[in-house]
This record gives C-alpha cells, sequence and structure tokens, in this order.
C-alpha cells in the first residue's frame, strides 16, 4: 500500500474522513436550507420553480451534486466500518453496570451517532424516493411563467401536496431533530478531529455548532408546519 | 458497615468468567483496596481462592490498580484510583458491582487483573526520547517556554492506567498517546523525534486493536489524572502534520 491508503486507513485517517465529509454536509445544509425557504415565498412557487430548474441544470451545480452523492455515502460507509470497529474492539464481553460520564453536553450523544445516522439514511431514502426520483422519473406537471421561456417543471405544488399530509410533516419533524442531535455532536467533533482544539477559539465552535443544530433543522421543519397549517 | 459484592471471577484467559456474591465487613475509614484486602484475608481463612487485582504504590502515582466499579473505571470519584477511593461514599448494605477493564486489547489473566503490555508495546514504538548518557546538562541551558512546559507537564501526569480505554465505548487509546505525545512533543528536547513518534505510536496503538476516538471524553470524565481532550486534537494535529508534511513513511 501506498503511504496515502495506510495514511487513510489508519484510525486518525478514518476520523478525518468523517469529519471532512460531515463538514461539507454542513454546508450542503445551508444551500439545501436557503433553496427551501423559497417554498414560503408568496408567488405561487414561481421562485422555487425558476431556482429548481438552475439547480439541475447548472453544470457547475450538476457536477456538485454528484460529489454530494458520493460524500453521503462515504460518510455512510466510514461510520459503519467506524461502528463496527468499535464493536470489534470493545471485546466479546460487556459491562454487566456501565455508566458513561462525559465532558460537555455533547459527548453523551456521540455514542448514539450510528443510530442517528441509520436514520437520517432512512430518511434519505424515502426523502430521495418522494421528491428526487419523481422529479426524474414521474410525471411532474409542468407550468410556465410569463417573461420566462419554455415550461419549468411544477416541484413546487408537488412539494405543497406532500406537505399537506399529516403523516409526512411528522415524519419530516422528527427527522430533523434526529438531524439537529446528529449535529449537536458532529460539528464540534469534527473540528477536535481535525485537531482544532483551543482555548482562543474552541469555545466559538461549540456556540456556533448548537445555534447551528438548532437553528438549520428548525428552518427546514418550520416549512411543511407552516404549509401544513396554513392549508 | 456491611456491603454486598459482586465481583467478576475468572480462573484465566482461557475460561469464561462469571459474577460471584460475597459479603464483607468494612469501615468507612478504609481505603476501597484495604476493603478488598479484608475480603481476601477472610476467602483465605475459609481456605477459598483470593480475588486477583492489581495495585502498588497505593497513593495514586503507579497507575496499576484498575477495576471498574459499579460501572466507573477506578470508581465515583473524579480525579482519583481505585486505591485514593474511600468506602465512606459507600453506604451500610450497598451492593457494589467490580468488573476488568474491558477491551479486546486488555485480556483479562484472572479476576480483576488485565493485560494491559500492548501500552507497554505503545511506549516501546516511541514514547520516550533518545539522549546520551553521561552528565546531566545543565538545567537551564534549553529555554522552554512557560505555557508548553505547562501543557507538557499536565499531559505527564499520565498514569497508563489505561481507564481511558475501559472507559471509552469503542476501547480507544487515544487519550493515553495523546498525553505521551504532547508531554514529550511540546518539550525541546523531544520535538526532534516527533514525527517518528506520532506515526509509529499510532501505528501501534492500530495494531494493537484499540478503537478509534469518536469524541466522546469519556476518557477525560474517567481519568484519574483529568487529562483533557485537548490533547487528542494536539494528537490529531501532530499525525496529520507528520503523515502529510514530513519525510517520513507512513
Amino acid at each position: 500500500m501506498s503511504w496515502f491508503s495506510h495514511f487513510l486507513n489508519s484510525s486518525i485517517g478514518q476520523k478525518l474522513i468523517m469529519s471532512l465529509t460531515g463538514l461539507f454536509l454542513i454546508l450542503f445544509l445551508v444551500v439545501h436550507l436557503v433553496g427551501n425557504l423559497q417554498l414560503l415565498a408568496d408567488d405561487g412557487g414561481e421562485s422555487f420553480n425558476l431556482y429548481t430548474r438552475f439547480m439541475t441544470s447548472n453544470p457547475l451545480i450538476k457536477t456538485i451534486s454528484y460529489g454530494l452523492y458520493f460524500f453521503i455515502l462515504l460518510h455512510t460507509i466510514m461510520g459503519i466500518m467506524l461502528k463496527r470497529n468499535s464493536q470489534v474492539s470493545r471485546g466479546p464481553v460487556g459491562y454487566a453496570v456501565k455508566k458513561t460520564r462525559a465532558v460537555g453536553t455533547s459527548g453523551l450523544l456521540s455514542s448514539k451517532m450510528a443510530w442517528f445516522g441509520i436514520i437520517i439514511l432512512v430518511f434519505l431514502i424515502l426523502h430521495m424516493y418522494q421528491f428526487w426520483l419523481q422529479m426524474k422519473m414521474g410525471a411532474t406537471p409542468m407550468i410556465t411563467y410569463p417573461g420566462h421561456e419554455g415550461e419549468y417543471k411544477d416541484l413546487y405544488s408537488m412539494v405543497i401536496e406532500a406537505f399537506k399530509d399529516t403523516t409526512f410533516v411528522v415524519i419530516y419533524v422528527l427527522s430533523m431533530i434526529v438531524i439537529g442531535l446528529h449535529l449537536w455532536h458532529g460539528f464540534q467533533s469534527a473540528f477536535q478531529t481535525l485537531g482544532l482544539n483551543h482555548k482562543k477559539y474552541t469555545p466559538l465552535i461549540k456556540w456556533v455548532g448548537k445555534a447551528y443544530s438548532i437553528i438549520i433543522p428548525a428552518g427546514f421543519a418550520i416549512i411543511p408546519i407552516l404549509v401544513y397549517l396554513s392549508h | 458497615m456491611k456491603l454486598n459484592l459482586k465481583i467478576w471471577r475468572q480462573k484465566n484467559a482461557s475460561q469464561k468468567g462469571g459474577f460471584q456474591t460475597y459479603t464483607v465487613d468494612a469501615n468507612t475509614h478504609m481505603s476501597f483496596l484495604e476493603m478488598l484486602d479484608v475480603l481476601n484475608e477472610s476467602l483465605i481463612a475459609k481456605k477459598e481462592e483470593p480475588v486477583a487485582f492489581e495495585h502498588d504504590c497505593r497513593e495514586g502515582i503507579c497507575g496499576a490498580c484498575s477495576m471498574v466499579i459499579d460501572g466507573q473505571p477506578h470508581g465515583p470519584w473524579k480525579g482519583t484510583t481505585t486505591c485514593q477511593l474511600h468506602m465512606r461514599e459507600f453506604k451500610d448494605g450497598d451492593t457494589i458491582t467490580i468488573e476488568p477493564f474491558r477491551a479486546r486489547s486488555f485480556p483479562v489473566v484472572k479476576d480483576l487483573v488485565v493485560d494491559r503490555s500492548a501500552f507497554d508495546r505503545i511506549i516501546q514504538a516511541g514514547g520516550y526520547i533518545s539522549v546520551n548518557t553521561g552528565q546531566a546538562p545543565d538545567g537551564n541551558s534549553i529555554p522552554v517556554v512557560r505555557e508548553d512546559s505547562s501543557l507538557a507537564f499536565e499531559a505527564a501526569a499520565c498514569i497508563g492506567c489505561g481507564a481511558c480505554v475501559a472507559a471509552c465505548p469503542n476501547a480507544s487509546a487515544m487519550l493515553f498517546v495523546s498525553a505521551k505525545v504532547s508531554h514529550l512533543g511540546l518539550l525541546p528536547q523531544g520535538k526532534v523525534e516527533q514525527s517518528d513518534r506520532v506515526l509509529n505510536m499510532v501505528k501501534q496503538m492500530d495494531d494493537e486493536g484499540f478503537g478509534r476516538c469518536s469524541n466522546v471524553t469519556a476518557c477525560e470524565a474517567e481519568c484519574p489524572k483529568e487529562i483533557s481532550v485537548a490533547n487528542i486534537a494536539r494528537l490529531n494535529r501532530a499525525y496529520l502534520g507528520a503523515a502529510l508534511g514530513s519525510e517520513k513513511e507512513v
């Protein structure tokens, strides 16, 4: 093996992959949320539908989206490998009594990260099936806008329709809470893995991480709640 | 005070172990190990096999005593070893569960004794500095930054007991390795070999089968010397630097 694969297969190398892919996904969530918030614009879905056209046709965005799929996959596979490794390293006999204390507020969540991750993965599969696959394969109604050439896929109506379903809204909101818990640990943990722990800036990282893991999932969750209540 | 003890008994590494229950008469002034001494004396008097456990200095500096007491390595007190834990923590009639440190890399030798020689092999891989023998050099001939010497000293407080591994849900040895890497690498005498040290110690740690750190921080919470996880970040930094920045092979 080359030095590089040795490096990536080392315990710290594997954690580095987890950290970097996680940070990429954290950035992606902001972009996704900014797009979603256009669902709340009072223009019958025009800005949202124009935006989705841009996101699905711009070559740069398309390239990044393939990177995104790859990073989600890598984060998942590496997460499973780390969980498996942890079970093997723990050994065959467990503790009869176990109390886990941690320093700070995110530590105890960290041992649940794999479970949160699996729930998020299930949500993602559902999410991709419901919106992405319907957009690619399903018969999406078309719509035209004055001043804009051609027909646009009316994804706005599709999303609004989905948000009228109580079960869907409940699943969506619960998934956002799980994403929040995943981020609560993941955000600051990613920086610790990169070696960025210092009394000068770690308090700021932890503060931003907590704010982020509340604001972003809350931002996603508020959209279906508002749509549901207004219909 | 009368106590019920649920203790893990295991004849040797190859045989299966299990819990056995004992009662012991202790008093609140005893240390935890003295209480176990009393139990063992009563077992010997009854011609039963005494409970095997490790101990040496009994003043919290050698790192020999181990065991998990009611689910916590070194018991419920913060920043203390098992030998420093006193029976005033417990109440008359309490049941205390005592288990060995559990990790694949710390196999049980007998009862509460585990084989921690994996830590010795990690130290042999790079937890030292190479110096010429001869007369001791003048104490102040090499300047050391005050903050660095404090951090190095805090890390050097690690007694290598393995409580970090026992507490970690992943059985990771990162706190131990990072303490050694920090205490040597922060000082000028240790900087020379830092790249080799970091790469070799991490490789040995991985080869011994310890788990991957997921920043749970249970290690710092249970460490009898309260070594900070900031050392783990320093190790991560040093490893990335050595792997990507130095001329050394990984």
